[in-house]
């Protein structure tokens, strides 16, 4: 016994007053109804924020453009090139002027939306399918799984991603938009494998997984079943922000004259016609690069959105 | 820390290997004649490919080859360019130039982007904060060679403030303007890191002790919050040195700066694909140095990190 207690303190421990439930509350929780999961929340986070309302009609819009150009515009942006127009003024009937060859600079963006959204897509579908795979593979079975992928993943780690596309492409025979894709996914997939992998060794270690295997459910399905979907958040935010990047990236590629040929028509070829005659029509140029932005940072604001939403201690914050 | 640093180095070996293995494999061992494209349309003579496969080794097995270019890397001889210069000669010349643009590139968006982040997170919702915000998102939506060709044009046509090229000297005055395009994103990246890390740390226990001790805004700020914020930038940084590499491709190519970018932008231009491998593979080399040095620096910043022995 120390002798250094205060004198005049109780000894006893002093206990709070428990409220207990009362039973009347416990009954009156109506177990037919479904239990919220962290997605419902996220939602009903989401829905006040009018920046996920802007960024959201923004994403649908790009999207509508580059499925069904032939609404936004009857005017071709291949034929009908008149020379005298060329690197003209806007007028009546073409809004954004003229480029250099006097084609339609509004309709040239119009149809240049689907290549960049395309090359985005699909790299982000590649390299989200992709690390989720190999990431929750190996973060939940761990051993030389793990080590030979986390040492893979490191050697293209080493190699940022435009630079080892730039390596790549200038060396490709072929050039597509399914190309270009799959060489930035090549370099880009170990972030989001190393981000799932971190995920998931924190989820495998949790109460409700130890109580799947107790009972009985087999290891694969615990993965499948409990593990993913609840390590899945964080990739689901870092794929948000890296389609915008990934357009960014697809035109810094065309810009280099190494990314899609010039035959595809896409903003970042036309931002890199438009250069030349910057001096004197600065406009062809301004107008894709501002189709472009407009989108990237639609994806950014819906990123920025969703990470608020999904991470409840920034929810908290708010 | 010795140890740590020993350590990492070593474990930069694999990766060093895997690395170059890995350019070097996508450019020679995939479908695609590297000399077929250096000639074009016009086709030579089979005894002239031979020939020159035999200068590049080529007609080695693969991993001889890369032996024979790992030997090279080691002895200094990377190669010549398609223009018969060793492209050693190359780097030599050029890197001065682009080392000095990436330090004032670097400058500036460390400068300009931890002040505008720490006003922006000690004033957060406030207007001050909501304006960065929304600049820094633009910036990193602009594509960096949009942001050149508006500067360029805004600044050295329409103002005639700047030069529109760098001549081939490129003295400090003339790499100003390409070093703010080259700056332009990862400022906007240190905006928003800076702002979030100051905001967050506001609110921390050591912040209200500083405060409750009676130490006055000034020392609370600058030394409690910005001392303990600045850990997630530096770590930034590290792998920032990528993107102002490929920035430098780009920003080089733009102002016809004669740099290791401007390099490797004309080589692009010009189809030189092996000038390309050899400069992206020194770039490559650098970039992992900087990274394991970033690292460093990191455990020297922030008390709590003390790597294991």
């Amino acid at each position: 016994m120390p002798s250094n207690t205060t004198p005049g303190l109780s000894p006893d421990h002093y206990v709070a007053p428990l409220d207990e439930t009362p039973l009347k509350a416990v009954d009156a929780v109506d177990e037919t109804e479904k239990p919220r999961s962290s997605w419902n929340d996220a939602w009903d986070a989401m829905k006040t924020r009018p920046l996920f309302w802007i960024s959201a009609v923004l994403i649908l819009f790009v999207i509508v453009v580059a499925l069904f150009p032939q609404l936004f515009t009857s005017t071709s942006p291949t034929s009908g090139a008149s020379l005298p127009d060329s690197n003209g003024p806007a007028e009546s009937g073409h809004p954004m002027g003229f480029t250099l060859q006097g084609l339609d600079v509004y309709a040239r963006v119009v149809y240049g939306t689907r290549a960049s959204l395309t090359v985005g897509l699909l790299a982000t579908v590649l390299v989200t399918l992709v690390g989720i795979v190999i990431g929750s593979l190996a973060g939940y079975y761990g051993g030389w799984l793990d080590a030979l992928v986390s040492r893979l993943g490191d050697i293209f780690f080493a190699i940022p991603t435009v630079l080892g596309a730039i390596v790549l492409m200038s060396v490709l025979p072929s050039r597509t938009p399914l190309t270009v894709a799959l060489v930035l996914s090549l370099f880009a997939w170990p972030q989001i494998a190393r981000i799932m992998r971190g995920s998931v060794l924190g989820a495998k270690s949790s109460d409700y997984v130890m109580a799947s295997a107790a009972l009985g459910v087999s290891r694969f399905r615990i993965l499948i079943r409990h593990v993913i979907p609840n390590a899945i958040t964080p990739v689901i935010v870092v794929a948000t922000v890296s389609l915008g990047t990934f357009i960014v990236a697809e035109a810094t590629l065309s810009f280099l004259g190494i990314g899609l040929p010039g035959t595809v028509m896409s903003w970042g070829n036309d931002i890199n016609a438009a250069r030349a005659s910057l001096r004197v029509a600065p406009m062809p140029l301004i107008w894709p690069a501002a189709a472009l932005s407009v989108t990237v940072l639609s994806f950014l604001m819906m990123g920025d959105v969703v990470r608020d939403a999904l991470d409840p201690k920034a929810r908290a914050r708010r | 820390m010795l140890w740590y640093t020993g350590r990492r180095l070593l474990q930069l070996i694999p990766v060093f290997f895997g690395a170059t293995f890995l350019i070097y494999f996508m450019v020679f061992a995939l479908p695609g004649d590297p000399i077929a494209a250096l000639f074009g349309e016009k086709q030579p003579s089979p005894a002239v490919i031979e020939a020159i496969r035999a200068q590049y080794n080529l007609d080695k097995p693969f991993i001889v080859q890369y032996l024979l270019y790992i030997g090279g890397l080691f002895t200094g001889d990377l190669g010549t360019t398609f223009s018969g210069r060793p492209v050693i000669d190359e780097l030599v010349r050029a890197f001065p130039i682009t080392f000095r643009l990436a330090m004032l590139a670097l400058l500036f968006e460390s400068i300009a982007g931890i002040v505008v982040g720490l006003y922006a997170g000690l004033r957060k919702g406030k207007i001050f904060d909501n304006s960065a915000l929304v600049v820094s998102l633009l910036l990193i939506s602009v594509p960096t060679f949009v942001i050149g060709f508006v500067l360029q044009y805004v600044f050295g046509i329409q103002l005639a403030l700047f030069r529109t090229t760098v001549s081939s000297q490129a003295p400090w005055s003339e790499l100003v303007l390409p070093a703010i395009v080259l700056a332009s994103v990862s400022f906007a990246y240190i905006v928003r890191l800076t702002r979030a890390s100051v905001a967050e740390n506001m609110s921390a226990d050591f912040v209200r002790t500083a405060t409750a001790k009676g130490l006055t805004r000034r020392r609370v700020v600058g030394v409690h919050i910005l001392r303990n914020s600045l850990v997630p930038v530096i770590t930034y940084l590290g792998v920032d040195i990528g993107s102002l590499m490929v920035g430098a491709i780009v920003t080089e190519g733009i102002f016809n700066i004669q740099g290791v970018g401007g390099t490797v932008y004309r080589a692009i231009q010009l189809g030189e694909g092996p000038t390309v491998v050899s400069f992206v593979a020194v770039m490559v080399i650098i970039f992992m140095l900087a990274n394991l040095l970033v690292d460093l620096l990191y455990a020297v910043l922030d008390p709590r990190i003390r790597y294991a022995k």
